[in-house]
C-alpha cells in the first residue's frame, strides 16, 4: 500500500478543510477522490472508510445533515439558538 | 410545572371527535414537563400563521455517530425558550416491536429525565421516536440507553434501522423468522446505521408472508416477503367445515383469487397450484382449511420508497425464493453488490429504486450480476406496436 489510512486521513481532512463554505463532501466523494489519486489496486474501499472512521472519531470532522448526510468540520451551526 | 398553561383555541378543535389526539396527550404531558406548553403555544401560531416555526439543524448527535439525532430549533426562541431546542432522537426499536413493560417504563424514564417526555411508538422506519431535547441532554441519553441495552437507529444517508413483522413469534403465516432476520441484518450493518456512507437512505423490512404486515413491498428499498414454493396445505374436512357454516366459498374464495386458479364443486375445493402467486387471499379467508406449503423462505424485492422526489414506487422481484435457511447470506452477497453499485453510481439523494429507473433495470440486473427470470415481469407486455409474423 503506497499510502496509509492515517495519511489518507490526512489528505481528506485537507480537502474538507479547504473546500468548507464552498463544497461539502460526502463519505463517498472522499472515498472517490482517494481511488481516483492512489489507484484501485493501492487503496480500497474498506481503507477509505476506516481513515473516515479516524477522523470521526477523534472529533476532528463531524456528520452533518442538509438533504443527505456529509462530512464537514466542527462548527456552529446557523440554525443553533442559544 | 406551569402555572399558566398557553391558550390554544385552534389545536383544542382537534380534541373534539372520537378519535385519540395528540392534542390531548401534550396537554396531559405539560403537567409534567414545561417543554411541553411551549411546544403546544408554537404549535397554536403556526396554525394562526399558517407557517411552520422550526428550523432543522445539520450536525447535532452524539460522537462518532452520523445518525440517530435529528436537529430541530425553534425560530422563535425568545418567546418559546423552552423549545429553543427540540431535537429528535431515533432509538432502535426490538424487532417485532417486542417489550417487557419495564423496558418501555426504563425507555420513559430515560426519556423524562433528558427530554419531553413525548415519544412516537413508532416512526415509519419502525424506531422508537423521543421528540424533543436540548443538544446538551444528548450524550447523557446516549449514554443511559446504551447501558440499558439500547442503541440509536438511523437518519440521514444510511441503512435505516431494519423492521419485522411479529413472524414466527405469534404468527402462524410466517414462512421464515422474521425477527432473526431483522436483528442479524441491524447486527450485520452496524456501521452503515451509523456512519452514513451512501448517497442515500436505504431500508430493509422483513415480512413473513405476502400478507406484509410491515409494508415492506411499499416502503423499503429491500423487501424481504415471506412465501412458500410447493403447494398449499390443504385440510378438506375443514373446507367442508367452512362450506356447512354458511361460507360461500364460490364467491368468497374462488371469484377472489387473483389467477382464477381454484374450483369449487360444492363438495371438493381444487387448487391449480402451479397458477397460484401466492395472494394469502384464500389462506385468509380459510385459515383453518389452508396453510402456506412447507417448502418455506422469501422472494427478494428491490426498489420501493414512499414519494419524497420522485412519486411513490413499489418494489420489483430480484429472486423469487430463497429458502429460509440461506436468507441471510444471499442478502449478504446481494446487498453487497448492489451498495457497491449504487454508492458508484447513485446521485445525491437518489433511491436505490430511482437508479434502477434512471439506468434501466436491465443493466443494474447485470452489474449486479443477476440474470432475468420471468417471475421479474409483473404483466406480459402488451404493446400493440409489435407484430409476429404467422410462421414465427
Ligand atoms: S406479514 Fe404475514 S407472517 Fe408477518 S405478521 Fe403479517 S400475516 Fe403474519
Ligand atoms: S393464494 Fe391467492 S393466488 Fe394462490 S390460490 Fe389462494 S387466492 Fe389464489
Amino acid at each position: 500500500m503506497a499510502v496509509t489510512v492515517e495519511q489518507m486521513a490526512e489528505e481528506m481532512y485537507e480537502m474538507i478543510k479547504e473546500a468548507m463554505g464552498k463544497k461539502s463532501f460526502k463519505a463517498t466523494d472522499l472515498t472517490k477522490a482517494m481511488i481516483a489519486k492512489y489507484g484501485e489496486g493501492e487503496v480500497s474501499k474498506d481503507d477509505c472508510k476506516h481513515a473516515i472512521r479516524i477522523l470521526i472519531d477523534s472529533g476532528r470532522c463531524v456528520y452533518s445533515y442538509f438533504g443527505g448526510s456529509f462530512i464537514t468540520l466542527p462548527h456552529k451551526e446557523g440554525a443553533a439558538n442559544e | 410545572m406551569a402555572d399558566e398553561t398557553k391558550k390554544t383555541p385552534k389545536l383544542d378543535e382537534l380534541e373534539k371527535g372520537p378519535w385519540p389526539s395528540f392534542v390531548k396527550e401534550i396537554k396531559q404531558a405539560r403537567k409534567v414537563n414545561t417543554m411541553c406548553d411551549d411546544l403546544l403555544g408554537q404549535l397554536e401560531t403556526s396554525y394562526e400563521e399558517k407557517k411552520g416555526h422550526w428550523k432543522h439543524g445539520g450536525i447535532v448527535g452524539v460522537m462518532g455517530y452520523g445518525g440517530g439525532v435529528i436537529g430541530r430549533y425553534s425560530d422563535m426562541p425568545e418567546k418559546f425558550p423552552k423549545v429553543a431546542h427540540f431535537h429528535t432522537m431515533r432509538v432502535n426499536q426490538p424487532a417485532g416491536w417486542f417489550y417487557t413493560s419495564k423496558a418501555l417504563r426504563t425507555l420513559c424514564d430515560i426519556w423524562d429525565r433528558h427530554g419531553s417526555g413525548l415519544t412516537n411508538m413508532h416512526g415509519s422506519t419502525g424506531d422508537i421516536v423521543f421528540l424533543g431535547t436540548k443538544t446538551d441532554e444528548l450524550e447523557p441519553c446516549f449514554a443511559e440507553l446504551t447501558k440499558e441495552g439500547f442503541d440509536l437507529g438511523g437518519s440521514g444517508s444510511v441503512m435505516r434501522t431494519p423492521s419485522a413483522c411479529v413472524g414466527q413469534a405469534r404468527c402462524e403465516w410466517a414462512c421464515y423468522d422474521t425477527m432473526k432476520l431483522c436483528y442479524d441484518l441491524t447486527q450485520t450493518y452496524q456501521d452503515e446505521l451509523h456512519r452514513p456512507a451512501f448517497p442515500y437512505k436505504f431500508k430493509f423490512k422483513c415480512a413473513g408472508c405476502p400478507n406484509d404486515c410491515v409494508a415492506s413491498i411499499a416502503r423499503s428499498d429491500m423487501s424481504i416477503i415471506g412465501t412458500w414454493k410447493d403447494s398449499i396445505q390443504q385440510d378438506d374436512a375443514a373446507v367442508a367445515e367452512y362450506a356447512k357454516k354458511g361460507m360461500d366459498i364460490q364467491k368468497d374464495v374462488c371469484d377472489n383469487c387473483p389467477t382464477k386458479c381454484m374450483s369449487w364443486d360444492g363438495k371438493k375445493l381444487t387448487i391449480e397450484n402451479h397458477e397460484c402467486v401466492r395472494c394469502m387471499h384464500c389462506i385468509n379467508v380459510m385459515p383453518k382449511a389452508l396453510r402456506p406449503g412447507k417448502e418455506r423462505g422469501a422472494t427478494i424485492l428491490i426498489g420501493a420508497k414512499a414519494p419524497i422526489i420522485q412519486g411513490a414506487m413499489l418494489s420489483s422481484v430480484l429472486i423469487p425464493f430463497v429458502p429460509a435457511a440461506e436468507l441471510l447470506d444471499t442478502i449478504k452477497e446481494l446487498t453487497s453488490r448492489i451498495w457497491d453499485f449504487w454508492s458508484e453510481y447513485g446521485k445525491n439523494r437518489e433511491r436505490i429504486g430511482e437508479l434502477i429507473q434512471r439506468v434501466g433495470m436491465a443493466n443494474f440486473l447485470d452489474a449486479i450480476g443477476l440474470d432475468p427470470v420471468p417471475e421479474m415481469v409483473s404483466a406480459p407486455r402488451d404493446n400493440p406496436y409489435i407484430y409476429f409474423k404467422k410462421e414465427e
